[in-house]
């Protein structure tokens, strides 16, 4: 199924993705062709096949309910772009 | 000195024919030299270098050195180097320093390695060329009109022009195994959870897996078990016993079945590289293997299937790039949206745009099972073809990539034909088994490489027959011209 610009501008926007209104239909055409070599795998029948999330079918590790990082709320905040009083500053959200 | 092995090199340490200072030093003057025509390191640290190699001299006098101690290596733009900026290959993280170092960065570097700096990449591993890296392209020291390949096409340019004898790379979907094949390097991707994935940065964590980059097969064994174990603070870590890489790298390989899949010799394999890899095969046979045609019939749907779950795994993953909390933010953004927008628009390249958007398509409402629970499907029924051959067949051989390298900007524009050079190898990980590249001769002058495919947890047996193969050949001995002077 072809992409076409509005599909692009459509997904940009849930990806939260800025991207430039003279790339769209560029982006739209690579994305249709990208999606014609994904439908290939509807050459296969794959009912009743089990999907797989993961090579090693392992579930998720659990660990101990125990604190286990100390606090370096400075050093991991020295790469924000914007910081006050230990917050990260973002544009006023609500008026 | 440059075309040394491990155990050479380490030899000169313990007899303290050289320090470590010295030997990096002399490593740091290499990448100097010659980097600017390749383009392969992104960040030098030669105050980190000179501490650690002042470290290693003094284990090396307490005789307290081990196989690594000493020795120099680069480390990939994607792991994380506290206090050291790590890239990425992105614009996104030009001004990131890493508060944390990644897990196998810390084993290497407690085995005694010495980091010389970070190598370029593409963008978030992103790309089979290298070209999509915000710092530029890698040449191919072979010829420097020809891509390195990708993504992890500095470590393996780095190491193939001997700018140092080890570099870490990473392989999502090939990106160690085709660039070490386009530069005539020997690399190594470990089974899915063999090496820690904390600290190195995410692109599709079901697929994302560590590994090694070096001259030989014994040199890559040596880097590997360093960086191999279980890691608790990587949730997908396997908690298993590391295999001794090198107690049977000396083994016969008398009585080993090698399989070659039906499906990698067809017209899509170029007929020159194709003969280089009958005579690889003839060569492990005349060793004492013995060969045999296999099937795996479902491998050809192995690039569609990726190419939904890589890109949905990765618009997830880089969905923690906001502007907010550290990487690029944009200028004075009028509200939080745009805020988002912008920063993520301008600090993404186009490749990491298309994966986003073909991520977050496939995702979407309404699509999900016709394309992500497909490709999990798919995703299953190769995995269970790899496993009905080792049924049969002990390790599998094939090409790493059905071309050798290609022309800078060849396919830069044409992202469907750059996903296909990795039609060799995308498979391995989507059922996240081990995978190496061997070199085995030159076509057009250029490195062919011999892809060997184990089954799970068999890293030992891939290197045992890699390094039995390099024990007959000398590919991987070949220096490209101009590199050569010590």
């Amino acid at each position: 199924m072809p992409i076409q610009s509005e599909d692009v501008m459509n997904i940009a926007h849930l990806a939260r993705l800025g991207i430039e209104d003279e790339r769209v239909a560029a982006y739209a055409s690579d994305l249709s062709n990208i999606m014609s070599l994904v439908e290939q795998m509807n050459e296969v029948d794959t009912s009743g096949i089990e999907p797989m999330a993961h090579p090693l079918d392992q579930s998720q590790r659990l660990r101990a309910d125990e604190v286990s990082e100390s606090d370096q709320r400075e050093l991991l905040q020295s790469n924000a772009p914007d910081v006050k009083d230990g917050l990260f500053l973002v544009p006023r959200v609500i008026d | 000195m440059y075309n040394k092995s491990l155990k050479q090199l380490s030899d000169s340490l313990q007899k303290k024919e050289i320090s470590s200072v010295e030997l990096s030093d002399y490593f740091l003057q290499r990448i100097k030299r010659f980097d600017a025509d390749l383009n392969s390191v992104i960040t030098l640290d030669e105050e980190g270098a000179l501490l650690a190699a002042q470290r290693a001299d003094k284990a090396i006098q307490l005789g307290a050195a081990g196989a690594l101690t000493g020795i120099p290596l680069l480390h990939k733009d994607i792991f994380c180097t506290q206090g050291l900026r790590t890239s990425c290959g992105s614009k996104m993280l030009d001004n990131f320093i890493a508060p944390y170092t990644a897990t196998s960065v810390s084993q290497l570097e407690q085995a005694g390695a010495v980091m010389l700096g970070k190598t370029n990449m593409d963008e978030f591993a992103m790309g089979s060329s290298n070209e999509t890296s915000f710092y530029g392209g890698v040449k191919n020291p072979w010829d420097l009109k020809m891509v390195a390949g990708g993504s992890s096409g500095g470590s393996a340019a780095a190491v193939a022009a001997r700018l140092a004898p080890l570099a870490s790379g990473t392989d999502t979907g090939g990106s160690i195994r085709q660039p070490a094949a386009f530069c005539g390097i020997t690399g190594i991707k470990p089974t899915y959870g063999r090496v820690s994935r904390y600290g190195m940065i995410a692109f599709a964590s079901s697929l994302d897996q560590a590994g090694a980059m070096a001259k030989s097969a014994e040199d890559a064994a040596i880097m590997l078990q360093a960086m191999s174990g279980f890691d608790e603070k990587d949730s997908t870590s396997v908690d298993k016993p590391v295999d001794d890489l090198l107690l049977h790298l000396g083994d016969s390989i008398k009585g080993l079945t090698v399989g070659l899949p039906k499906e990698f010799f067809t017209d899509d394999l170029d007929a020159d590289i194709r003969e280089k890899i009958e005579q690889a095969v003839d060569t492990i046979k005349s060793a004492g293997a013995t060969i045999k045609e296999i099937s795996l019939p479902n491998i050809n749907l192995s690039v569609p299937a990726y190419y939904v779950v890589a890109p949905a795994e990765c618009s997830a993953n880089l969905s923690r790039f906001d502007g907010v909390r550290f990487g690029h933010r944009c200028e004075s953004p009028k509200d939080l949206e745009d805020l988002y927008k912008r920063s993520r628009g301008e600090g993404f390249g186009d490749e990491v745009k298309r994966r986003i958007m073909i991520g977050a398509y496939v995702l979407s409402a309404g699509y999900y099972d016709a394309y992500y629970k497909k490709a999990q499907q798919v995703r299953r029924l190769i995995q269970q073809d790899f496993t009905n051959a080792f049924k049969e067949v002990d390790i599998i051989a094939s090409a790493t990539a059905p071309s050798v390298a290609f022309a800078a900007g060849e396919k830069k524009d044409d992202p469907v034909s750059m996903y296909l050079s990795d039609i060799f190898t995308i498979g391995v990980n989507l059922a996240g088994l081990p995978g190496m590249s061997v070199p085995c001769g030159f076509v057009d002058k250029k490195p062919v490489g011999l892809q060997l495919i184990g089954n799970y947890f068999e890293e030992a047996r891939l290197l045992n027959v890699a390094h039995q193969y390099q024990q007959l050949t000398d590919w991987h001995l070949a220096v490209p011209a101009g590199f050569e002077q010590e």
